[in-house]
């Protein structure tokens, strides 16, 4: 099996995916994507930078390239799909998952960690980790703020596709954990199927553990079980 | 500003003609200040340049030294690059921009040289924080420099940010990058073979930032911010990270025979650079380049200071691969001439334009011998003030506080290689290509230049070698920004060369070469010159990443040491953070008497298992480096011998360090005959400081001091 990472022109979390991913044994290889999606990808990794330069809006661009439409088809077929930071823009433009994300309360870019609650384990992206336990990763964005309207969101927590949400250490979901006013704290959230997930934080950065935590492991892990 | 009469009598001299308006703008600008460093180069030979580390010395784009190899201590092939600019005036201007455009320039030098970026480092100078011309600059030159480094993926690990009110008029901003390369990817900028074409890739060419580099060979004028910012150019960080990996595939692919970015005096100080190295010439058609705007001319073409360009010197076989990876890229690529025998001659839709030789228009600007005044030593006038309102003020000073702020705005985490980030003594970098972790610190101060011009310059490279060593690494090279004032005023030319022979001898006594640099003079407006500032970013190497934290555990003895002013009883307050908040003069502190030795000792006792903590004590003293190691789970206890309370606290002697360990013994053995050592008490499981010194006892606990260091983030939030 291997694991296609997209890299668009500005993509600059391609390497680091890959490195990540095969530290957990997993293949991966990076994809630029005017060569299109490799056949035989069993999963498909959007990562983060700016593609496109984020001129229009971040993700916009990417989404509309032929590849994402490659990558939406294959993740109608069941082939899992983890947008990261810019990826999640990218899956949130292309429809992959619901909401939208858009510009920090900050009117900053913040590079930090936060704490994230784990909302499902049940999932290929959290069955590393329990039901309501708190992982450290970190977040570096400047749009970042999870937007959605009210209904729509109340009807993504009742299917219970909320999968992470910013939280404080002893996993209260406070405003003070928030850190880019995303609406009731989500970080991540599912597509229709479970194996399509978005998340701002960067688990590719959580890793490796010769240069700090790893507690993003288990969401890369996602590849294995899926 | 034009070419000068006697510059212009020179090359009249050589060319036994009148030059051309393209020659003459090309003199102009490669002969000024900024390019030919006419008022600076005849100091700069002070410096040691060479070590056995050291592959590419200075006059490249960048620097390359080889990394040891853990094993052996040998020199490995992974080699880092070094490189170090300053983007001052521009940054006045036009803050964002100005600063944004700074990082773009210091990544194409690494490119240059067959690396691939992995670090950047930014020392930051502004006018006293709470003028709110300042904030603005702050704001403007973070967001710039955030919105640039972050896009094209390269992570700002460490740096420095620093306040003094003569950068009022004229705020520094100073960039350093480190590249990742090794003994089969390197290229220079030498050109190599007369046939060869010159491969033009990146941007088109505008009208943007023509003459810049004469722009930064002047006083900042009082309508600079109005008038000019035609001469500052705007980045497109996302044309850069094409860039950076074309480059990438370019070199890997092995096609590069030399290289060299466009920069200052755009494609004509590029180009004729790159010929001039390699002691050829070029014969290049300027109507070849790639341009944005219609009818432009010669001298537009020549100079334009138009953003991610790079020149290439191809062989004529590899030039169809170079326009695949350029158009893989949407990057424009133009074939523009070739590197030949004899002059460097531009030629415009048939006329010649530019027929000179390129080695006189490169080396041919005569230096200048300029009259220099020594600095007065201070005397010594201290105030008398509240220990306590003197902790909480100092603390609490913009200098000394939290930075937190603005480096929470910069992606310091991008490559997966970052193992100590800012706000540490120094960022430590993961090279798993050599199991090495390489240690990053970069700063001045001015108040230490700013009292004593030559020891407070001894004393930045000493404390950004103890950063370095504090980490667990050794130093292994440096490269410097040497900012200064108008060199035509003889106290502020004296003020300079004290800086740069301070900053030499200090170097030269760690054995830590100094490969490459930059210097930025006319640093003066209305409001004065600067500070003569030495920014110095030291790389050094350690094996493994893991370096000791500067946070305090609740176990543990606490040791200071290097500390003389405590030995001897003498504390000098001279460029304290202390005098400069409560107004006063001192003496500048003596330097340790072995800080090579000290350096060396001080990175071996940070990875000995028995230490727990290590902070470098630098900015704003004992008091501040105390203060910074408590958290809300452990604190200290401290007692500080001696009769002089406010001496010890806040003299700012470098080459000191806070060590918390298991084995006190252990450390006094270690620093036994190189440097003092003081036993100043104990870490405890709560929250707190308390310091007993003299007759005063200080308490406070960590909560507090976290409100005392937000003064940044209170102000611009």
């Amino acid at each position: 099996m291997t694991v296609s990472i997209v890299r668009f022109g500005g993509s600059n979390c391609d390497r680091d995916a890959e490195r990540a991913l095969e530290h957990l044994g997993i293949d991966a290889e990076i994809v630029w994507h005017e060569d299109g999606l490799p056949a035989d990808a069993t999963g498909v990794v959007l990562p983060g930078g700016f593609s496109y330069g984020d001129y229009l809006r971040a993700g916009a661009m990417a989404a509309r390239s032929p590849i994402v439409a490659e990558v939406r088809e294959a993740a109608a077929a069941g082939t899992p799909v983890l947008g990261i930071c810019n990826g999640a823009q990218i899956g949130c433009e292309s429809g992959l998952t619901e909401g939208a994300f858009t510009t920090n309360e900050s009117a900053r870019f913040q590079c930090e960690r936060v704490h994230l609650r784990v909302e499902r384990a049940d999932t290929p992206w959290t069955a590393a980790y329990e039901e309501g336990e708190v992982i450290e990763v970190p977040i570096a964005h400047g749009e970042g703020r999870y937007e959605i309207d009210d209904d729509r969101l109340e009807t993504l927590e009742n299917d219970g596709r909320v999968l992470f949400r910013y939280c404080d250490a002893d996993g209260e979901p406070s405003a003070a954990a928030n850190p880019n006013g995303s609406k009731h704290n989500v970080a991540g959230v599912l597509g229709e199927r479970e194996t399509v997930a978005v998340l701002m934080p960067h688990p590719e950065r959580a890793t490796l553990p010769d240069v700090g935590p790893t507690d993003g492991q288990g969401v890369l892990r996602g590849f294995e079980t899926a | 500003m034009s070419l000068a009469d006697s510059d212009r009598e020179l090359v009249v001299e050589e060319l036994e003609r009148e030059p051309t308006p393209a020659e003459a703008a090309l003199f102009e600008n490669l002969w000024s200040e900024h390019c030919a460093y006419r008022s600076s180069r005849p100091l700069l030979s002070a410096f040691e340049s060479e070590g056995e580390r050291v592959v590419v010395g200075p006059g490249d784009d960048a620097a390359v030294v080889a990394l040891p190899d853990p094993e052996t201590g040998e020199n490995s092939d992974t080699y880092v690059t070094l490189g170090i600019e300053s983007h001052n005036h521009p940054s006045y201007v036009d803050p964002f921009d100005g600063a944004a455009t700074g990082v773009g320039g210091i990544v194409r030098d690494t490119l240059s040289m067959g690396a691939y970026p992995i670090a950047l480092a930014d020392s930051l100078y502004f006018g006293e924080f709470d003028r709110e011309h300042s904030k603005y600059l702050l704001e403007g030159v973070v967001e710039g420099i955030s919105h640039y480094g972050n896009c094209i993926g390269v992570p700002t690990v460490a740096g420095s940010v620093d306040f003094h009110p003569d950068y009022e008029g004229n705020p520094l901003v100073n960039v350093a990058c480190v590249g990742l390369t090794d003994a089969d990817r390197l290229v220079t900028a030498e050109a190599q073979e007369p046939g060869n074409k010159l491969v033009l890739v990146g941007n088109a060419t505008g009208r943007d930032g023509l003459g810049g580099a004469s722009f930064a060979s002047e006083d900042l004028a009082e309508d600079a911010e109005t008038e000019d910012r035609p001469a500052v150019q705007v980045g497109d960080p996302y044309a850069e990270k094409l860039l950076i990996e074309a480059n990438e595939v370019l070199i890997e692919d092995g096609v590069i025979e030399s290289a060299r970015d466009l920069g200052a005096a755009g494609l004509g100080g590029a180009s004729s650079e790159l010929v001039a190295k390699g002691g050829l010439g070029a014969e290049i058609e300027l109507e070849r380049v790639h341009q944005r705007e219609p009818n432009m001319n010669a001298v537009e073409i020549l100079l334009a200071e138009s953003q991610e360009r790079m020149c290439y010197e191809v062989a004529p076989e590899n030039v169809d691969r170079v326009r695949e990876v350029a158009e893989r890229f949407d990057l424009g690529c133009s074939v523009i001439g070739e590197v030949a025998d004899g002059n460097y001659t531009c030629t415009f839709e048939g006329e010649t334009v530019v027929d000179v030789d390129a080695h006189f228009l490169g080396e041919g600007a005569p230096m200048n011998d300029l009259p220099a005044e020594e600095p007065d030593a201070p005397e010594t006038d201290l105030p008398d003030v509240d220990l306590e309102d003197a902790l909480e003020t100092v603390v609490s000073s913009p200098n000394a506080a939290s930075k937190r702020w603005i480096y929470r705005q910069y992606d310091h985490e991008v490559g997966v290689r970052t193992s100590v980030g800012p706000g540490d003594d120094a960022a430590v970098v993961a090279v798993r290509e050599a199991d090495t972790g390489v240690a990053i610190s970069s700063g001045a101060a001015p108040n230490w230049t700013d009292a004593a011009p030559y020891e407070g310059a001894r004393a930045v490279a000493l404390e950004n070698a103890t950063n370095v060593a504090a980490t667990g690494a050794t130093p292994l090279a440096a490269v410097d920004c040497l900012n200064g004032g108008n060199p035509e005023k003889s106290d502020v030319y004296g003020g300079f060369r004290a800086i740069v022979d301070g900053l030499a001898e200090m170097c030269e006594t760690l054995s830590t070469p100094v490969v490459g640099g930059n210097v930025s003079l006319y640093n003066d407006s209305v409001a004065g010159p600067i500070p003569p500032t030495p920014t110095l970013a030291v790389v050094g190497a350690k094996a493994g990443y893991d370096a000791p934290p500067l946070s305090v555990e609740p176990e543990g003895e606490l040791v200071l040491v290097g500390d003389r002013a405590l030995e001897s009883g003498d504390a000098r307050l001279g460029g304290s953070e202390y005098l400069a908040r409560f107004d006063g003069s001192d003496r500048f502190p003596a330097l340790p008497e072995e800080p090579a030795a000290l350096i060396e000792t001080l990175a071996a006792v940070a990875d000995d298992d028995s230490t727990l903590a290590v902070h470098d004590v630098g900015h704003g003293g004992l008091a501040v480096a105390l203060a910074e190691m408590v958290t809300p789970d452990a604190g200290l206890e401290a007692s500080i011998p001696g009769d002089d309370p406010a001496g010890a606290l806040f003299h700012e002697q470098p080459g000191r360090a806070l060590i918390q360990t298991d084995d006190p013994e252990a450390v006094r053995e270690a620093f036994d005959g190189v440097a003092p050592v003081t036993e100043l008490g104990r870490a405890t499981d709560e929250g707190r400081l308390e310091i007993d010194v003299g007759d005063d006892r200080l308490e406070v606990d960590a909560a507090t001091i976290g409100d005392w260091r937000a003064t940044i983030e209170r102000e611009l939030d």
